[in-house]
């Protein structure tokens, strides 16, 4: 999408610079003159919420990486080292600690919002699908980083998680045996997820690189979920309005995260993990982080392992589905009554997951677990597609400016 | 040319042919150490065997060992934990096999001590069958070490290991 004004360099260098390189007029039309739905509400500024938390999460950990070691017999020393005698040490890893939390929070709350307004609707399925290799990226990073310290939580995430491999016939103990470099998790493998996790949140921005190329492509869908059909009435420039609405919710968020990081700095953590690893004795419980616990939650719901092993990775990767599972002509839920109902009974389950995976896999517990893992796939693969076949719909306006009461609109004024 | 209606290979197609092939050959060297280097290391399977003295296991008790980074139970069976684990029908288990072929002497067993789930460590004398309970995910194993109820799919793995007197074993 094209609209506002066009870059002219004002200054002799940026001619100069322009002419060779257009980088600068490549912002300008991507941050600047970019043109976005003037009826976008605050749910649109996790966008940018998620672009600072990646850099803060790059930058806090490159300076914790100056002090960390990833030895087993020295990096739980090395963590205590950081929180005690490192100037500031304490402060940059439990923003790095709580700012993965946060980042956690922004990306379910953005892939929610997706979910609410049909945004991963014709044409943003790829936009959408780059969305969830970002979340796996993520997932993966955070899993690594977690690791790190060497605390029994660390040592038994990873053991459990390395081991969901062995589930794979035949060469599952192989491939175990391979990423962990040896039989059971040791040195060998805390090197090399230190080396990964520094790799990753690069990765993590080149993924980001081709998910902002494909969302400018596209356009930003807005709470009508009907496409912008006048550039100039129904679009604003990116800045000064959406840099500064972005600004404003990034300043509520970054509030709570430095209430998380100064106030409650272990409130997510698990005291367990100021324990050092202990390769010979399991923790009587064992949970992951509380970004992880719904996918934890399907895993132990299933009594079979290959099969429990399958539920978990589906259920993160039929999220990438969605555009071919929800069969609606409708694109946002605003205009979805049956859909609204749905949704929120799918928010309340798979924030109930969240629950049960921090409870013992046991009784009442287990049971819910099964019932609302049931539901979660159902949602997918029976409710959405047959939502669209058979859902009354309400009626959509015919343009943003229609929806938002405002006489003209492209059919009866078209404009120049 | 035009009119040539089977062209015969020329100098490009042979430089293509022999690029490609060298390039391929190439990459594939590349790669292989790049992938092995993630195999254990030579200090991983130097740690291969270890030897434990068992006179002072009283009887009813574990002992834990490590074996290439892992526990190993040594587990001294008392007369009824051998005849729980001996008299169970094996239509009853998940993953059927008879006590006789996990032990080399019915008051020994030894096995690692690695749930077949999800590899945490199970506790012993625990659990409905009195042999081992996985806090992780909930399995139980019985004094045989196998496995008889919850999400774990096979039996605790029995190592290689020899008597190398009666008092002595080598695990590995
Ligand atoms: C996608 C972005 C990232 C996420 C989600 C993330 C997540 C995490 C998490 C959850 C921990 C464990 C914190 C704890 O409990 O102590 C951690 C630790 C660590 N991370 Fe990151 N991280 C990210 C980027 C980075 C980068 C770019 C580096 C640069 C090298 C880095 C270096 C470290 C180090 C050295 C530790 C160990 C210190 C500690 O545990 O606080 N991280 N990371
Ligand atoms: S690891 Fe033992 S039950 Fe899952």
């Amino acid at each position: 999408m094209t609209g506002h004004s066009t870059y002219t360099p004002k200054s002799g260098f940026a001619r100069w610079l322009e002419r060779r390189l257009p980088i600068l007029g490549f912002i300008h039309e991507s941050f600047v003159a970019y043109p976005v739905p003037k009826n976008l509400n605050y749910l649109w500024t996790f966008g940018a919420i998620l672009s600072f938390m990646l850099v803060a999460q790059i930058v806090t950990g490159i300076v914790l990486a100056m002090h960390y070691t990833p030895e087993t017999t020295l990096a739980f020393d090395s963590i205590e080292h950081i929180m005690r005698d490192v100037n500031w040490g304490w402060a940059l890893r439990y923003a790095h600690a709580n700012g993965a939390s946060m980042f956690f929070l922004a990306v379910y709350i953005h892939i929610f919002r997706g979910m609410y307004y049909g945004s991963y609707k014709e044409p943003r399925e790829v936009l959408w699908i780059l969305g969830v290799v970002i979340f796996m990226l993520m997932m993966a990073t955070g899993f690594l980083g977690y690791v790190l310290p060497w605390g029994q939580m660390s040592f038994w995430a990873a053991t459990v998680i390395t081991n969901l491999f062995t589930a794979i016939p035949y060469v599952g103990n192989s491939i175990t045996t391979w990423l962990l470099g040896g039989y059971s998790v040791d040195n060998a493998t805390l090197n090399r997820f230190f080396a990964l996790h520094y790799l990753l949140p690069f990765v993590i921005v080149a993924i980001v690189g081709l998910h902002v190329w494909a969302l400018h492509v596209t356009g930003q869908n807005n709470p009508t979920g009907v496409e912008v059909k006048d550039i100039e009435k129904e679009t604003v420039p990116f800045t000064p309005y959406a840099t500064l609405k972005d600004a404003v919710g990034l300043v509520v968020f970054v509030g709570l995260f430095a209430w998380l990081t100064f106030f409650v700095p272990n409130y997510t953590g698990h005291p367990d993990n100021y324990i050092e690893a202990n390769p010979l004795v399991t923790p009587p419980h064992i949970v992951p982080e509380w970004y992880f616990l719904p996918f934890y939650a399907i895993l132990r719901a299933i009594p079979n392992k290959l099969i429990g092993v399958i539920a978990l990775f589906a259920s993160i990767l039929i999220v990438a589905a969605l555009p071919w599972l929800d069969t609606s002509k409708v694109r946002s839920g605003v205009y979805r009554p049956a859909f609204k109902k749905f949704y929120w009974v799918f928010v309340f389950v798979a924030v109930g997951l969240g629950y049960l995976g921090a409870q013992p896999a046991e009784g009442v517990y287990l049971i819910a677990a099964r019932i609302l893992m049931a539901y979660y796939f159902l949602h997918f693969l029976v409710v959405l597609p047959l939502l669209g076949k058979y859902e009354q719909t309400l009626p959509e306006p015919r343009s943003i400016a229609a929806s938002l009461g405002e006489a003209a609109t492209p059919e009866e004024k078209p404009h120049a | 040319m035009s009119n040539a209606t089977k062209a015969e290979p020329n100098r490009r197609d042979i430089l293509f042919l022999a690029t490609g092939a060298a390039a391929t050959v190439a990459a594939g060297a590349a790669v292989w150490p790049l992938i092995a280097q993630m195999n254990p290391d030579a200090s991983t399977l130097a740690l291969a065997s270890t030897e434990l003295d068992i006179s002072a296991i009283p009887e009813g008790q574990i002992v834990t060992v490590k074996w290439r980074g892992k526990p190993v139970f040594v587990r001294h069976r008392t007369k009824q934990e051998i005849e729980a684990a001996q008299n169970v029908p094996l239509a009853e288990l998940p993953d059927p096999q008879a006590d006789s072929a996990r032990v080399k002497k019915p008051e020994w067993l030894v096995v690692v001590g690695v749930c077949t789930h999800l590899g945490c460590i199970p506790t012993g004398h625990e659990g409905e069958f009195h042999g081992w309970f996985c806090p992780c995910h909930g399995s139980t194993y019985d004094t045989s070490g196998r496995i008889r109820s919850g999400p774990a799919p096979s039996n605790l793995e029995v190592p290689d290991y020899a008597f190398l007197s009666d008092t002595k074993i080598k695990i590995g």
